[in-house]
């Protein structure tokens, strides 16, 4: 942790006293302008509230165990499962993402900050902000139901549900706001982060020279530009049709249910590139790193990333198979959507020539990779499923659907994010986290995840339709959903141990050093944690792998690179 | 009688249909085996599962589905197969400590195979799925069809039978579909709220009901049961009691059912009392029975109520005793239904009750 500290102005004590020292301590976190700092934010930020959401998830699931429960009231799980989506990709999927980007990018392009350090901040106080906001509906959202309603109109918030005819009270005001607010700071994040990789490389990095982590960040935050824009957009005149007499989705005066879908998806498509991208990016570094090899076909990495991130801004019509649309229509939006896989095949065959001929190293970062490689794969192929739309005209709003996206957000983004967290936390503490109980933690979580992910594709393909809050006892769903509930709470028990893995190790983590898994980009050339602003000179650098350049004099990377 | 390219459309999917279970049966049989998804008699089923498909938008649909998982089922073996074998044949071990392989930064051949390659799969893909979407959605409408609107409301199902002049709600009869005498159902999709949407698994995919934005699909099951299903789209607080019951009837059934429900109310003398109660009581104001004054249409029409086997959109059984708990208080069976509770006395639920279980 950077140890600058800022003095509470009208202290005057040279040694203040240990709740003097604290608070002071506190106020360096809230003024913080620090891009690592801030980093460190969003990712305990976005770690509450995956436990918040996990717990909302675990509700569920023992509601939805066995036939007819009464765990939750229809109202509850309504809350609960669209306040687990929102939460998981607005207050999770996105800060925590952010948070990494924050840290990692200035250190692997040699920079000392971010471009905007003020708007660093603010980004993140509007992040906060809006989770706060929207958790406080739980409290003084005055719903349907009297005071405490959460928003219960599903993630997706499809119009006419959210009009005042349908959705009387807060809660869906509650939800609008708050994610316009935490929109704003993901803008401006998004704004820093283009701004930082395109102006404040280090001498020798040009964009080509750029770790892979780099470059999928800058195309994240372009995407990001582009589709929170319509998110805001839908939000505000939704906001205009609850109160200001607005009729852009009032279909009781003539408005569109349909527009707001587009809306929607326009926004929520390119939105799951958004949080699988910097997944890819995490990949791309740890991957090389531990089997002891450069990143194969990097420019083709590159244009792939460009690539999926262009495609991804047409495919959005493929969440409306149902809705009616033309034969061409539909026929259009297989294409498109099937056309991400062609990109999307060039990564896992670089990522597999990179394996190929290493030397894997299996310690717990390369662990989440490898089941992230597993994992993505499946996603990808039932992604292709989907994309069939007639047949997703059977799998469509079906608990295929969710396992689905379950496997991306999980089984690719979620063991990614692990993957990153035993890889860098050296860096940002000084201290390992405890390899043994990071093992318990990855096989736990993966024999939970396929137990709950995989059992789920075949409730789907029995016809279950997801957000029902219960289900008939003879639709012979029982057993399958038991099973499913089982796995969650493997997961839960994982994440658990991860918490503790995250406190324990940092009082008592073995030592780090700067370079612990003899790495190659230029994080690891500071010391652990990095001294504010990074580097007492700037760096020069001369590849994509300064650090095996250093280490391999006879043999650097620049003598051969495309 | 269908028109003649109506029939020859139809040969040729049959045709398709007969081609690609050859072609996917061992792919179905492996899947069965995986799965023990596959119940082990056809028709009508109470898992309303995808894979026991009973009419022909559900077979054309079930087929390619099958094919699909042969390429990506293909896909995946050759894939995650070199995963394995590289984490098996180039893991880590005790003799190469210290020995940094060599670098290899990328091949333009292999890379532009590995490319060329997921083009071609996702062209076949795109033809296979182009060619079945046209075939289901633009499919010609046979003069011998049944015309059925399907209106969604938060929480039940209303059905109406413009040519036979029919109205109920919660559960649809149709009349099967054989290839000798083909009576496809075409259901006209509207909503009188928010998005609902309409599934019937064993029959064809969902499709989805939105105000102001009419949609239509067909089914023609082939064999006569009762067929279950629910709304997939989320809409509003009890989303999971909106099941729909779809009675598939022979043609004589069929007739009957029409002829049946084409009379107004029975109007029984000893249930006097219970008609003069809904009708002077709120009832009317949301509820139609034929033949009476009631008019209302904002709660499912309930002129022949006794010829369904459930209430509150399958949220219970149609017993006396459930109709007393329901009228008590809705929120029994299904707690935020739009119906309130009627705050009779308990003698005035019984004479309700008495003239609602009239009503065959």
């Amino acid at each position: 942790m950077a140890d600058q500290t800022y003095p509470i102005p009208g202290s005057l004590d040279a040694a203040p006293s240990r709740g003097a020292a604290l608070l002071e301590w506190l106020h360096s976190w809230v003024v913080t302008v620090d891009h690592k700092k801030l980093g460190i934010l969003y990712v305990v930020y976005a770690l509450f509230f995956l436990v918040v959401a996990g717990v909302e998830a675990l509700a569920i699931r023992i509601q939805l165990a066995v036939p007819n429960a009464h765990f939750l009231s229809p109202e509850l799980y309504n809350e609960f499962f669209t306040m687990h989506g929102t939460t998981m990709v607005f207050l999770v999927g996105m800060p925590i993402l952010f948070g990494f980007a924050n840290y990692m990018v200035p250190l692997m392009i040699g920079a000392r900050d971010m471009a905007f350090p003020r708007l660093n901040a603010f980004s993140f106080w509007m992040t906060a902000f809006g989770g706060l906001l929207l958790y406080y509906s739980f409290i003084g959202g005055f719903g349907l139901y009297g005071m405490g309603a959460a928003p219960d109109v599903g993630w997706w918030a499809y119009a006419p549900l959210t009009a005042k005819a349908f959705s009387p009270g807060h809660a869906t005001d509650y939800w609008a706001l708050a994610l316009v607010v935490s929109g704003f700071g993901t803008l401006g994040t998004a704004i820093n982060i283009i701004a930082t990789i395109l102006s404040m490389r280090c001498r020798g990095m040009t964009l080509f020279r750029m770790p892979l982590f780099a470059w999928l960040m800058l195309v994240v935050s372009g995407l990001t530009l582009i589709t929170i824009t319509p998110l805001t957009a839908a939000q505000i005149m939704l906001v205009i049709d609850r109160y200001l007499g607005g009729h852009f989705f009032d279909t009781q005066a003539g408005g569109s249910a349909v527009v707001w879908m587009h809306f929607f998806w326009i926004f929520g498509h390119p939105e799951v590139y958004v949080l699988v991208l910097p997944a890819f990016a995490i990949a791309n570094e740890i991957i090389p790193v531990f089997s002891r090899k450069a990143i194969f076909g990097y420019p083709a990495m590159v244009a792939a990333s460009v690539g999926i991130a262009f495609i991804s801004l047409t495919v959005w019509a493929h969440h409306m198979f149902t809705v009616g649309m033309t034969s061409v229509s539909n026929a259009f939006f297989v294409l498109s959507t099937m056309m991400v896989g062609i990109p999307t095949g060039i990564k896992i065959f670089n990522w597999l020539a990179t394996l190929w001929g290493g030397r894997i190293r299996f310690a717990t970062p390369m662990l989440f990779c490898t089941a992230f490689l597993f994992q993505f794969l499946i996603a990808g192929l039932t992604g292709i499923m989907l994309s069939v739309a007639a047949w997703d005209w059977q799998l469509h709003n079906s608990y295929f659907v969710v396992a689905h996206f379950h496997y991306v957000l999980v089984g690719a983004i979620v063991f990614c994010i692990f993957a990153a967290i035993y890889y860098w936390y050296p860096k940002v503490t000084g201290r390992m986290l405890s390899e043994r109980l990071g093992k318990w933690h990855f096989w736990l979580f993966l024999i939970g995840f396929h137990v709950t992910f995989d059992t789920m594709h075949f409730v789907g393909l029995l016809g279950m339709p997801r957000s029902i809050y219960t289900y008939e006892a003879d639709r012979g769903w029982g057993t399958l959903n038991m099973v499913v509930s089982i796995g969650g709470f493997v997961q839960g028990i994982a994440v658990l141990i991860f918490v503790w893995n995250l406190i324990n190790s940092y009082f008592h983590g073995a030592k780090a050093g700067n370079d612990p898994w003899d790495a190659w980009t230029l994080e690891w050339s500071t010391p652990s944690p990095p001294p504010p602003y990074n580097f007492a000179t700037d760096p020069v650098v001369r590849s994509r792998r300064p650090l095996w350049d250093l280490k391999h004099p006879n043999d650097p990377d620049w003598k051969y690179e495309r | 009688m269908l028109n003649p390219s109506a029939t020859g459309t139809r040969r040729n999917m049959q045709q398709i249909r007969r081609l690609s279970s050859i072609r996917c049966r061992l792919v179905a049989f492996s899947l069965w085996c995986v799965t023990g998804l596959k119940a082990a008699a056809e028709g009508p089923q109470s898992t309303p599962s995808i894979l026991a498909p009973a009419s022909t938008p559900a077979h054309e649909i079930y087929g390619l589905s099958l094919f699909v998982l042969l390429i990506t089922g293909a896909i995946f073996a050759v894939v995650a197969g070199l995963l394995v074998f590289v984490i098996i044949r180039f893991r880590e071990r005790e003799s190469d400590a210290q020995h940094e392989p060599a670098q290899i930064y990328g091949s333009a051949q292999v890379e532009l195979a590995w490319t060329v390659i997921p083009v071609l799969i996702v062209v076949v893909l795109f033809l296979t799925t182009a060619r079945i979407i046209f075939a289901i959605q633009d499919e010609p409408k046979p003069e011998s069809a049944l015309d059925v609107t399907v209106i969604g409301h938060q929480f039940w199902w209303e059905f109406r039978y413009p040519k036979l002049n029919i109205v109920t709600a919660n559960e649809l009869h149709v009349p099967v579909s054989t290839s000798q005498q083909p009576e496809p159902t075409y259901l006209r999709l509207l909503s009188a709220d928010v998005d609902h949407s309409f599934w019937v698994p064993q029959l064809g995919g969902k499709t989805d009901l939105i105000p102001n934005h009419p949609n239509e699909m067909w089914i023609d099951p082939e064999e006569a049961g009762l067929y279950v299903g629910q709304c997939a789209q989320f809409c509003g607080i009890e989303h999971a009691k909106m099941l729909i019951r779809v009675y598939v009837d022979t043609p004589q059934q069929f007739e009957e059912w029409a002829k049946n429900q084409q009379q107004p109310g029975v109007q029984d003398a000893a249930a006097a009392e219970g008609r003069h109660i809904f009708e002077s009581e709120a009832c009317m104001n949301c509820h139609t029975i034929e033949g009476t004054t009631a008019h209302g249409t904002f709660g499912p029409d309930l002129t022949h109520l006794m010829s369904r086997a459930t209430i509150a959109a399958g949220a219970a059984a149609n017993t006396p005793r459930n109709l007393h708990a329901w009228i008590e208080d809705p929120n029994t069976f299904k707690p935020g239904a739009l119906m309130p509770a009627m705050q009779l006395s308990d003698q005035e639920i019984n004479e309700v009750v008495a003239y609602l279980t009239t009503l065959h």
